[in-house]
């Protein structure tokens, strides 16, 4: 059973949202490879969960940020989407809305928060300064583009970018979200590849404390 | 236009105005309230520094007479700066808080590029150790005597100092993934008898002791602020702040850019204080230039720069109260500050970054709605301020977290340098617009809200009074715009004369001063700000010992600190 | 009045009678039955909970809360729930994984057992024992055990101090919420959840019974029992602001959802332990001399009270959440010890004087 090309977003009609072409290069690629059709419904009802139920991690670095507040404040109002459970723990978030400059200094930091993060997981760059550098690609401390570190799903361009557009980025994102596979995809239960090493370095601590 | 009262300026000084609080305080100093003349172009310029040069032996016995002698308790700013061949050099501001008129600027430098030392002035004015720290960290001088000599805003692991004008940065210093090394240690350089220096090593937590790292992502340092805080139970012992997680290296681009395109950077600092930063920067390079800016202009800036500060203090008590975990008062606070967007987004087009000023004006004229709008705007403000008070200061579990937290004395906040409210809360009179006014701040009466308790409490009133003030401010003007150009004619490229000029503006959270030299090209040679959040930041050890984990956010939220702004 | 006895004993009969099974085996296969409704009656409440909070709050904030899934939002909590049955559960390096993965199964199970206490209607009570006021109490608080193995097996310094905060904060309540209950026990004269329903029904609501110390009593207990369910303004365990997500920071996936379902799950029980000692449980409003009041009120089924008053104190709980700053760590230690443990100390006294002189009504 084929993907269903144009996901419904409450709303807005498939024609109305930009850049339809990436999206349809998106889903004849995992149409590509066929689904059985009981896999597809059962997969049909998890992504209609997924898409509908983006927690945001609250990770704010600077102006986007203040827009992010007032998006989930009370004239635009995210929870009506039901993503105002912003989590502190990047462990039950599910989306990462990077709104802010990364700074050189704080790359590896956005990048152990990703990891952190449980399957699946989503990453939304916001704002001019997470999309490209915005006006501070010539400086020394700054990563033009967050996609440098980890990989984007959405990027909402805007310096800030207005709530509106942060609400049809998150959109965005859900229509992504709804044509995921699940079974045999994400989730997962891979072998930890440190654990061997882990567990010998932990030993060496051990007897070196006894020493002492 | 139709509906503007066409008084003329004179007539808008008239005292026709609504008295609602009187100021209690005598009017500002007096030399600061004449009229400003317009600068013809041979006279020094207004804002021009000519800082006296003391050598590198001379200074510990100069600044210990200023500071203990003469009164200077106020170290305004400390500055580095790289004047190529000339040397690596500091620049320092100072100022009495007794008699705000008296300031002195010094200025010492040393030519050894190698290995530049300079004596430390940390131990006679608190800031000056966060100061010093930002100066090696971007220039790599060291301060002879400084007990804590380390990198403040760029990795450990940092090749070179990017500030210097030779530093071949982005060659050095690749993106690197690994985790920030954070040492344990810290050191000190100390001046021998014989001229050499030596170096010590200090550890700065105890191998036993227990430190949480509260940031760089946590919900309530407003930002990414990383403190490094070692517990005692609940108790906190001690809170060593890293920064520089959005530092964007602002004061370095600027050198590269032209003066137009240095604006644009500014609102991006502080962008709770968007308005005040640019407009900070647009009169320092105005005043250098010799630029008079129309009535109209002065006025519109002045509504522009109250009605930003109402929104950042709306915005402090939302996050405030978001803190403290009354969400419900952070949705009412920002349910009113939509009302301000939406002002600023009719005349700006921007709610956040708004790119309002300009050199010699300001972008458009304003909206026709504007007048209307704001007029609004006031009455409304003033009864959502009752609410305020109903739902959140009243509230009994508030008023036992903020009474006597975080307590600062007068003397710790001049010693820290912390303006803006924080210093009014502990009855430091540091208002800029009091002490040297600019715009039109002149022309209107206003208090300056200040109390004596210092705690988290008396931070938290001075803010909503203050709005209430500044709700004063704009109805004083807001019917007596007067005609007059809204932009200057400027030439396409504009030079600023060589020198160094000061600017500064009361930003929402304290002052904010422009550095500014110029060797009479396009593009500055070097621009610094004094960042209203880093002597907030830095007195946070003071102000959080031996309080709880809990209290380092209402003293955290209390003193409202903007990220952005203290990393540049 | 309706009661559920009707239900159980056909039931029975069925099992027995019809079926021929031997009486071990009926009661094998209605202990089953009864658990898998527990189970299902409990996740229905959790995502009506849910649902209701966030509207609530959604409503004291002038916003909307969940609209676009389903009508009203309605189905939000569902697409919640998907989501949360299909995320990674991650499992931490160098953790006692063990303990790490049992601490959430703890939390669910007391609140489950303590949710079985509840009498829902006259005749429908799971667990009921003579001494179910002490069963309870002791259920209730191997909770706080799975809140401290989560702090202290997660190998996280913020989940280690939410778990101490909340191992004291819990323990402390805990004093409040025995004491009140043993102040209404002195008035019902029994510890038998279904009797002391049971007596509701006939004398009135205990909370008119007892006048002013069932009142101190009953606000103490909403103020003890909020702070046993670790909510605001007592949420600091998990305070979001200072702890990130307090014991839970190292949860993901579905152990994260298991302390989410019990959060909401004490807030329910929390509020119904509250309608039974305090509001009559099942029993319906009566006031003397109204026959044909009391006879319309009679005619409401016995669950429908219950709930409703349930949820009446439920809401009660969320006001108060939504609207208060949070406390203090020394504050909730010093307002249980200085202030509410004497408190209700004296009142038990004062009940006690009440009961032997007999001035109740």
């Amino acid at each position: 059973m084929a993907i269903n090309k144009r996901p419904k977003i409450k709303s807005i009609p498939y024609e109305e949202f930009k850049d339809n072409e990436t999206f349809e290069r998106l889903v004849a690629e995992l149409n590509a490879k066929g689904t059985n059709v009981i896999v597809r419904k059962l997969d049909e009802l998890i992504d209609w969960g997924r898409s509908n139920s983006l927690w945001p991690l609250t990770f704010a670095t600077s102006c986007c940020g203040i827009e992010f507040m007032a998006v989930c404040a009370a004239r635009y109002d995210i929870a009506r989407f039901g993503f105002e459970v912003t989590r502190n723990s990047p462990r039950q978030a599910d989306v990462i809305l990077v709104s802010g400059t990364i700074t050189t200094k704080m790359a590896p930091v956005l990048r152990r928060l990703y990891d952190q993060m449980a399957d699946p997981k989503y990453v939304v760059a916001v704002g001019g300064c997470a999309v490209s550098g915005g006006p501070f690609t010539k400086s020394y401390h700054v990563v033009n583009g967050v996609d440098n570190i980890i990989p984007v799903d959405v990027y909402v361009p805007g310096c800030p970018p207005r709530p509106e557009s942060f609400l049809y980025g998150m959109m965005q994102l859900q229509r992504k979200v709804k044509v995921e596979n699940f079974f045999g995809t994400t989730n997962r239960k891979e072998k930890d590849p440190y654990r061997d090493t882990m567990a010998e370095k932990a030993e060496e601590i051990y007897n070196e404390e006894e020493q002492a | 236009m139709n509906d503007m009262n066409m008084e003329k300026k004179g007539e808008a000084q008239a005292a026709a105005q609504p008295q609602a609080a009187q100021p209690k305080a005598a009017p500002a100093a007096a030399p600061a309230a004449a009229r400003p003349a317009a600068a013809a172009p041979a006279q020094p310029a207004k804002n021009q520094i000519e800082p006296e040069c003391v050598a590198p032996e001379a200074l510990r016995e100069r600044m210990e007479t200023l500071k203990n002698k003469e009164g200077y308790d106020f170290l305004e700013n400390l500055t580095g700066f790289d004047w190529e061949a000339d040397g690596l050099g500091v620049v320092y501001q100072l100022a009495s808080t007794a008699d705000p008129s008296r300031r002195v600027n010094l200025k010492t430098l040393t030519t050894d590029r190698e290995n530049p030392y300079l004596p430390s002035v940390a131990d006679l004015w608190d800031i000056a150790n966060i100061y010093e720290r930002e100066v090696y960290d971007f220039f790599g001088i060291r301060f002879t005597g400084h007990p804590d000599m380390r990198r403040i805003f760029m990795r450990e692991d940092w090749v070179g100092y990017p500030m210097r004008k030779d530093d071949e940065t982005e060659k050095n210093n690749p993106l690197r993934m690994t985790p920030e090394p954070l040492s344990d240690f810290t050191e000190t350089y100390t001046l021998q008898s014989d001229g050499t220096v030596t170096k010590s090593q200090r550890r700065l937590f105890e191998e036993d002791e227990y430190v949480v790292n509260i940031g760089p992502q946590h919900p309530s340092t407003h930002g990414v602020l990383h403190f490094r805080v070692s517990l005692e139970g609940e108790k906190i012992k001690k809170i060593d702040p890293v920064l520089g997680y959005i530092h964007r290296g602002v004061e370095k681009i600027s050198e590269k850019m032209t003066y137009p395109q240095t604006l644009a950077l500014t609102d991006r600092l502080d962008y709770l204080g968007a308005m005040q930063n640019r407009h900070a920067l647009c009169m320092c390079i105005e005043q250098a230039m010799g630029v008079e800016v129309s009535d109209r202009v002065k006025v519109i800036r002045t509504i522009m720069d109250e009605l930003q500060r109402i929104d950042s203090h709306i915005l402090f008590f939302s996050c405030l109260c978001q803190d403290l975990g009354a969400t419900t008062a952070f949705l009412y606070g920002f349910r009113d500050r939509e009302q301000i967007l939406d002002i600023f987004e009719e005349t700006c087009g921007g709610r956040l970054i708004l790119n309002y000023n300009t050199i010699g004006g300001v972008m458009a004229d304003i909206h026709p709605n504007f007048q209307k709008r704001v007029k609004a705007f006031i009455p409304y403000m003033r009864k959502n301020i009752k609410e305020y008070h109903d739902i959140f200061t009243g509230n009994v579990i508030f008023q036992n977290r903020a009474k006597g937290v975080g307590v600062l004395t007068k003397e710790q906040c001049i010693s820290f340098g912390c303006t803006g409210g924080t210093g009014r809360a502990a009855g430091w009179h540091n208002d800029v617009r009091k002490l040297r006014p600019y715009a039109a701040y002149d022309r209107v009466q206003f208090n300056e809200v200040v109390r004596s308790e210092g705690d988290s409490f008396a931070r938290y009133m001075i803010r909503l009074d203050e709005i209430l003030e500044s709700l004063n401010i704009i109805e004083q003007l807001i019917d007596n715009i007067p005609e007059g150009n809204f932009q200057e004619k400027m030439k396409p490229i504009i030079k600023v004369p060589e020198g160094l000029y000061y600017s500064a503006v009361e930003g929402s959270r304290g002052e904010f001063g422009v550095l500014l030299e110029s060797k009479g090209d396009k593009s500055p040679y070097r621009l610094h700000y004094r960042s209203t959040g880093l002597p907030l930041v830095a007195v946070m050890d003071t102000a959080c010992r031996d309080n709880m984990i809990a209290d380092l956010i209402t003293i955290g939220g209390t003193v409202d600190y903007v990220v952005p702004d203290i990393d540049r | 009045m309706f009661n559920f006895d009707i239900v159980t004993t056909w039931l029975h009969n069925l099992l027995t009678g019809t079926l021929g099974l031997p009486e071990w085996g009926a009661i094998l296969t209605e202990s089953i039955l009864v658990a898998l409704a527990i189970i299902t009656i409990y996740a229905v409440f959790a995502i009506v909970l849910i649902y209701m909070e966030r509207k609530v709050c959604a409503a004291f904030q002038c916003r909307l809360g969940p609209m676009r899934v389903g009508p009203w939002g309605t189905l939000q909590v569902f697409s919640d729930v998907f989501k949360m049955l299909t995320k990674e559960i991650i499992n931490l390096r160098q953790t006692d994984l063990f303990l790490h993965n049992l601490a959430p199964f703890l939390v669910v199970t007391a609140s489950m057992v303590t949710f079985a206490c509840l009498p829902w209607n006259a005749g429908a009570h799971i667990l009921d024992f003579n001494v179910g006021v002490f069963f309870f109490l002791a259920i209730s608080s191997i909770g706080v055990v799975g809140i401290l193995l989560a702090g202290w097996s997660s190998n996280n310094k913020y989940s280690l101090i939410g778990a101490m905060r909340s191992g004291a904060q819990i323990i402390s309540y805990e004093l409040s919420i025995g004491m009140t209950m043993l102040t209404m026990i002195c008035l019902t004269g029994t510890m038998q959840f279904s009797e002391i329903c049971a007596d509701q029904a006939v004398n009135g609501w205990n909370i008119f019974r007892g006048h002013l110390p069932a009142v101190l009593a009953f606000i103490i207990y909403l103020v003890a029992g909020n702070a046993e369910c670790n909510r605001g303004p007592f949420d600091l365990p998990e305070s979001e602001s200072e702890l990130t997500a307090g014991y839970h920071t190292e949860y993901s996936g579905m152990h994260f959802g298991y302390y989410y379902l019990a959060e909401y799950l004490n807030l329910f029980i929390c509020a119904g332990m509250a309608s039974t000692i305090f509001l009559g449980g099942w029993a319906p409003l009566h006031i003397a001399g109204l026959e044909g009041f009391n006879g319309v009120m009679d005619a409401v089924p016995g669950f429908v009270w219950f709930l409703g008053k349930t949820f009446f104190v439920v809401f009660l709980l969320m006001w108060l959440r939504w609207t208060f700053p949070r406390l203090r760590i020394d504050q909730i230690l010093s307002l249980e010890w200085k202030y509410l443990v004497p408190i209700s100390m004296v009142n038990l006294v004062l009940m006690a004087l009440v009961v032997s002189m007999g001035w109740h009504f």
